[in-house]
Formats: structure tokens, C-alpha cells, sequence
């Protein structure tokens, strides 16, 4: 049973990339906030219209109050608050070595080792990683009624999730302790596997991925505690994730996989969004013909046809999304003309999204 | 476009950069050269594309003559890596099995990268490490949604700067050589017309500039839509619906104001873009397919990039 959207406290949106993910997280955050939540959206990587309308780019790293009367403008009355930010993966990452090192030198250590430097945005680019330790943190500290966390488009259904789990598997690991102490025979192979690698990679980069390894196995019980932490919090009965997709092919397969992927994992989904739905009206060109001369009215007829098709297209895509993710509330957001990218769009998806509210 | 030996594919996620990876594969092969379509992300979209169905990952899979796919995988790379470089088989096998180095290689940051990487150049070499494969004339990746794309190509660089001397490090600079020249590779980036995508195909070159030194080799804007109205239609149209007419009709001529704004936006951010770019149009169809793939084909042959 998924708790009703007014009952979660943070909302996941997860979803392929290109369907419109990021405005539609701050449109659902927008309409809490309207609705008088206090709301903080983590978005991934906004469009720069979207960004600068809410000042995203100002301040990275942190959420900050949006101005209500930007809302205003396009008749939106906020009786709540909305909190915005963007996630800066390399300055959250560095945070949360900070948080993390039992000591500064530690910290110092870590983030001045060369391979931390210099691979680091490979780390801090496990965006995956970082939006899920940014939740932990505002959940924890925050003070918000509702958070709604943006994901970075992934290789795969729930990345993200199984990215602190990596990170614990490892460091619970043997394997690391070997690595540490090379010297020290823990298999057969090891000293063998050691003076290989020395071969193939140069001695620094070994040395340089010890300390690394090294100066990060001081933080392991904090990294563990946070995983823990983390995966408890997906868990909660009120948290809840939420599918957005278009009804193009590619985009509705990641979603179902999604769904698929989320339900044996006993997590729980509290609505799916289809964006840019082209539904068939009652649009014809049958008494355009005396209105409008010929040519207008073939260029009409033509828009007509492609539109049908993707009617059409959609219905079917819609369809299979009702019969294979069975129980989750739909919203259709209709195509829009003109760029969404913008507040008045923003302002515009937050509507449906508030009509259709399941 | 063509003439190299290697084409990255980039883009924003969702922009179709798995549909003109497979659409320039099929025009490659077309023009008699021998073509590899590699996907890194091993979700199986370009053999779908080009009406195959995904093979095992790591397997050089035929689609057409002259046409094949692969879906690279990282722990096959690493492996192959190993048994080109270690003298001896059974030091290759122990490395690839020891759970330390399997660890160690999944921990460090960038390893996926530079293995998938490593992987790709051998494609496109003209002599291929493995006894009897064939070689390639021409290698398509379709690479990593943007964000990651620019870090992928730069990962043999970082690494050869971390690593410094060895084997590693040389293999490292040499792949990297192959990607900054101009005549061996080429990277694309491909963008729809709407603001996000062509900001993240504008970072992108600008990303390749100052992390590779290198200039994209051209952009490809998908899915542009059909501009059907004359300047002053639109004036017309309104008229028409102060007329107030029937519903099925001012239904219809909605729409159609509808569709010309949407345009609209779209030639705006076309101007937006470097002067330079081709344009796939918009394919009102329920599928993606071979018969779709083959409606590009004429826009991306007659592209001068």
C-alpha cells in the first residue's frame, strides 16, 4: 500500500533522463509549498532559465528560501515555504569526508591525497552517491516538512540505492585490509597480485591509492553508520518514490523497470508523472474549409495527422503503464507549447500536478 | 564525419544519441566501411534500434552487413587488458581472480571508465589484440549522458597524471593521443532543440576545449520539428477564431498555433548553437526502428561535417 502523497515526507523522483525530471521534482515541490508545507527540492542539474528564475546558481551546496513573490507573479499563493538548491557533488562529497574524519588531519589527509584530487570528480561524480547523502543530512537537520530529491539520469534502475551498499561492501571487506598492508600475506596470491600491480601501474599510484584507501578506512564506521542510516530512511513509511517519464518507448521501459525494480525491493511508489502527453481532441479540419484558404488548411491537416500519431502513440504507452505498474495513481501532464524551463512553466506543471493530486 | 576512425556520440540524456549512434553506423556501413557501434551503458538500445536484440555483454554482435555491436563491458576489458599486458597466462588469470585486485579495481574512481575507454581504442586499431579478430574502419560510441561524457574521455589523461611511469601510464597517454587528434577521432554532440539540451551541447564543447584541447567535430540537433506555417499565417489563424467557429475546427487551428509556437522556440535555441550543425527531423511514429532509422538516413548524409 503506497501512503498517500500528502503523507510522505520525501518524495524520490526517479526516471530516465530527458523526460523532464528536474522541473517537474520543483514543480511537486512547489505545489507542497502552496499547499503549506515547508519544502526543500534537491535538483541535479537544472535548466539555466529554471536555475536562474529560482537562483539556484547563487548559492550551490546549500538549500535556500525561494521568494514567494516570484510565485506570485504567475498567481501562485504560497502558504508554506520553498527551499531550493543544487547539488554540488564535489562540495558535498568534501563535506561529508569533513563529517566523517574522526580528526581534521584526516580530512586534510584524504583531501589532499593525490588520487582523491584528481579522481575525486569520478567519487563526487557517483552523484548518485552524494544526493542520497545530502537527503540523509536535510532529513536529519533540515527542519522540513517535505523534501523531494532529484536523480541524476542512471545506467541502471536504482543506482543510486545500491551506491552507499557498495561503498559498505567494500569496506567491510578483506580486500582492504590487504590492500592496506600489502606486505602482510593474506592469500597466496597477494604478494604476487602486489608486485604486479607495482609492474603495470608505477609504484605512486599504488603508494598514493593506499593512502587514499588508508586515510578513508578511519571514516569506515561512519560510512557504515550513514549507509545504515540511509537505507533506513528509504525504507520509511513515509518516504516515497516517484516514476516520471514521457510516453516515448525508451523513457516508459526505464519506468517500468523502475517500478519492477522498486517493488521487489519493498519500496514504495506514490504516483507516476507522464509528461508531454498528447491527447486526441476534437480538433478536424471538416468546416475549416470556407474559414481558411486551401493551403492553411492542408498545413493544419498535416499538423492533425503527425499530432494523431502521437495520440495515439501515447494512449498505447499510457495504457501498458496502467497494466504492468497496476495500483500506482497516474498524472498526465499534457504537452505543452513554448519552454517549460521557466517559472511560468514551473508554475503551469505544478497546477496538474495539483488537479490530478491522487 | 566519417573519415576517422573513432565517433563519440554525446549528449544530454534522453536527446537520442543512441538513435544517431546507430543511424550513423548504418550510413557507415552503407559507404562500404566496416563499422562498430559500441554501447557503454548496456542497455541494449542500439542492437533494438537496429532490429537485433541484445547479445551478451562483451560479444561483437553482427547486424547488417558491415555492421556490428558490442556492448562493452568493463570486467571483460579489464581481463583482456591484463593478458595483452602481463607475460605470462596464469598471472593474467590470477590478477583477474584475485578479489583484492577485484576490489581494488572497483574502488577506484574512474577505473570503469578508463577500462571501458581502453576498450574502445583497441576497437578502432588497425592490428587487434586478440589472434583472428578483425579489424574496424570505423568505431561509433555512444557515449555517456554529457555529464559523465567529458570525464570518460578524459580518464586515460587523469590516470597517466596519477600514475606517472609504467605501463599504465604510457597505455594511458597513447589512448589519449589517439582521442585529442582531430584526424582519428571526431566527438559529436548531439542535442534536441530545447534550452537544457543546447546548454549541455554548448558545455560540452567548451568542457572538450579546455579538459582535452580539443574542438567537438560537429552537432547534430535531433528531432526538429516540421515548420508548416508562413510568416503571416498566424495572424490569419486568429482572425479565424475571433470568428468563432465551430469547435472541431477552432480545436483545430488551437493546435496548429500550438505547433508553430513550439517551432518557434525551437529555431530559437537553433540560433544558439556554433554555425555548423546538421538536423535530424522529428519522426512522428509510434516506433523506433529500422524503417525510422532509415528516414534519417538522407539529413545525416547529406550533413557536411
Amino acid at each position: 500500500m503506497s501512503p498517500a502523497p500528502a503523507a510522505a515526507r520525501i518524495h524520490i523522483c526517479v526516471g530516465a533522463g530527458g523526460v523532464g525530471k528536474t522541473t517537474t521534482a520543483a514543480a511537486l515541490a512547489l505545489s507542497l509549498a502552496a499547499r503549506g508545507e515547508r519544502v526543500a527540492v534537491v535538483t541535479i542539474d537544472p535548466a539555466k532559465r529554471l536555475a536562474g528564475a529560482l537562483g539556484l546558481r547563487e548559492l550551490g551546496g546549500e538549500p535556500h528560501l525561494i521568494d514567494p513573490r516570484r510565485f506570485a507573479t504567475q498567481g501562485i499563493e504560497l502558504r508554506g515555504e520553498l527551499w531550493a538548491m543544487m547539488l554540488d557533488p564535489k562540495r558535498t562529497f568534501d563535506e561529508l569526508i569533513g563529517r566523517l574524519a574522526p580528526d581534521e588531519r584526516s580530512r586534510d589527509d584524504v583531501l589532499a591525497n593525490r588520487v582523491y584530487r584528481e579522481l575525486s570528480s569520478a567519487v563526487a561524480g557517483s552523484q548518485e552517491f552524494t544526493a542520497i547523502a545530502k537527503l540523509y543530512e536535510l532529513d536529519r537537520e533540515g527542519g522540513f516538512d517535505a523534501i523531494v530529491l532529484d536523480t541524476p539520469p542512471s545506467r541502471n534502475a536504482l543506482d543510486f540505492l545500491a551506491a552507499p551498499l557498495r561503498l559498505t561492501q567494500f569496506f567491510e571487506g578483506r580486500a582492504l585490509r590487504a590492500l592496506l598492508a600489502p606486505g602482510r600475506i593474506m592469500g597466496r596470491g597477494t604478494g604476487i597480485v602486489f608486485s604486479i600491480l607495482k609492474r603495470l601501474t608505477g609504484v605512486d599510484l599504488l603508494t598514493d591509492l593506499s593512502a587514499f584507501f588508508l586515510a578513508l578506512s578511519g571514516m569506515i564506521d561512519g560510512f557504515n553508520e550513514r549507509a545504515a542510516g540511509v537505507d533506513a530512511l528509504l525504507r520509511r513509511k513515509d518516504t516515497a518514490f516517484v516514476l516520471i517519464t514521457s510516453p516515448e518507448h525508451e523513457p516508459m521501459r526505464e519506468a517500468l523497470e523502475f517500478a519492477l525494480a522498486l517493488r521487489s525491493s519493498g519500496l514504495q511508489i506514490s504516483r507516476a508523472i507522464v509528461n508531454r502527453v498528447h491527447s486526441s481532441g476534437e480538433a478536424s479540419t471538416r468546416e475549416l474549409a470556407g474559414v481558411l484558404e486551401p493551403r492553411l488548411v492542408a498545413s493544419i491537416a498535416s499538423y492533425l495527422e503527425d499530432h494523431a500519431v502521437l495520440a495515439e502513440r501515447d494512449r498505447l504507452a499510457i495504457e501498458r503503464l496502467r497494466r504492468e505498474a497496476p495500483g500506482v495513481a497516474l498524472t498526465l501532464v499534457p504537452e505543452m507549447a513554448g519552454d517549460v524551463h521557466d517559472l511560468a512553466g514551473l508554475a503551469r506543471v505544478a497546477r496538474h500536478l495539483e488537479l490530478q493530486e491522487p | 564525419m566519417l573519415r576517422r576512425r573513432l565517433l563519440f556520440v554525446t549528449g544530454k540524456g534522453g536527446v537520442g544519441k543512441s538513435t544517431v549512434a546507430a543511424a550513423l553506423g548504418l550510413l557507415a556501413s552503407r559507404r562500404g566501411l566496416r563499422t562498430i557501434v559500441a554501447e557503454v551503458s548496456g542497455r541494449g538500445d542500439v542492437p533494438r534500434l537496429l532490429g537485433g536484440a541484445p547479445a551478451a555483454e562483451g560479444a561483437e554482435q553482427q547486424l547488417a552487413p558491415g555492421l556490428h555491436c558490442i556492448a562493452i563491458d568493463p570486467q571483460r576489458a579489464l581481463e583482456e587488458y591484463l593478458a595483452d599486458q602481463l607475460p605470462l597466462r596464469s598471472l593474467a588469470e590470477l590478477l583477474a581472480g584475485s578479489r583484492t585486485f577485484g576490489y581494488l579495481a572497483a574502488a577506484t574512481p574512474g577505473m570503469r571508465e578508463l577500462l571501458t575507454i581502453g576498450k574502445v581504442w583497441e576497437l578502432a586499431q588497425p592490428a587487434r589484440r586478440a589472434a583472428g579478430a578483425v579489424p574496424y574502419d570505423l568505431v561509433i560510441v555512444d557515449a555517456p549522458a554529457t555529464g559523465h561524457g567529458v570525464a570518460f574521455l578524459a580518464a586515460p589523461s587523469t590516470f597517466a597524471a596519477v600514475a606517472q611511469v609504467g605501463p599504465v601510464a604510457r597505455q594511458g597517454l597513447r589512448i589519449h593521443d589517439t582521442l585529442t587528434d582531430a584526424s582519428q577521432t571526431g566527438v559529436l554532440a548531439v542535442c534536441t532543440p530545447e534550452e537544457p539540451a543546447v546548454t549541455e551541447a554548448l558545455e560540452v564543447g567548451a568542457a572538450l576545449r579546455s579538459q582535452l584541447g580539443i574542438e567537438p567535430a560537429g552537432t547534430i540537433v535531433n528531432a526538429v520539428r516540421p515548420w508548416r506555417l508562413r510568416p503571416g499565417d498566424r495572424g490569419a489563424l486568429h482572425a479565424a477564431l475571433a470568428a468563432s467557429p465551430p469547435t472541431g475546427a477552432a480545436a483545430a487551428i488551437e493546435l496548429a498555433l500550438a505547433e508553430d509556437t513550439r517551432v518557434r522556440s525551437q529555431r530559437a535555441q537553433l540560433r544558439r548553437l556554433p554555425e555548423r550543425f546538421a538536423q535530424l527531423p522529428f519522426l512522428f511514429s509510434a516506433q523506433l526502428g529500422p524503417a525510422q532509422l532509415e528516414a534519417l538516413l538522407p539529413a545525416l548524409g547529406a550533413a557536411r561535417l
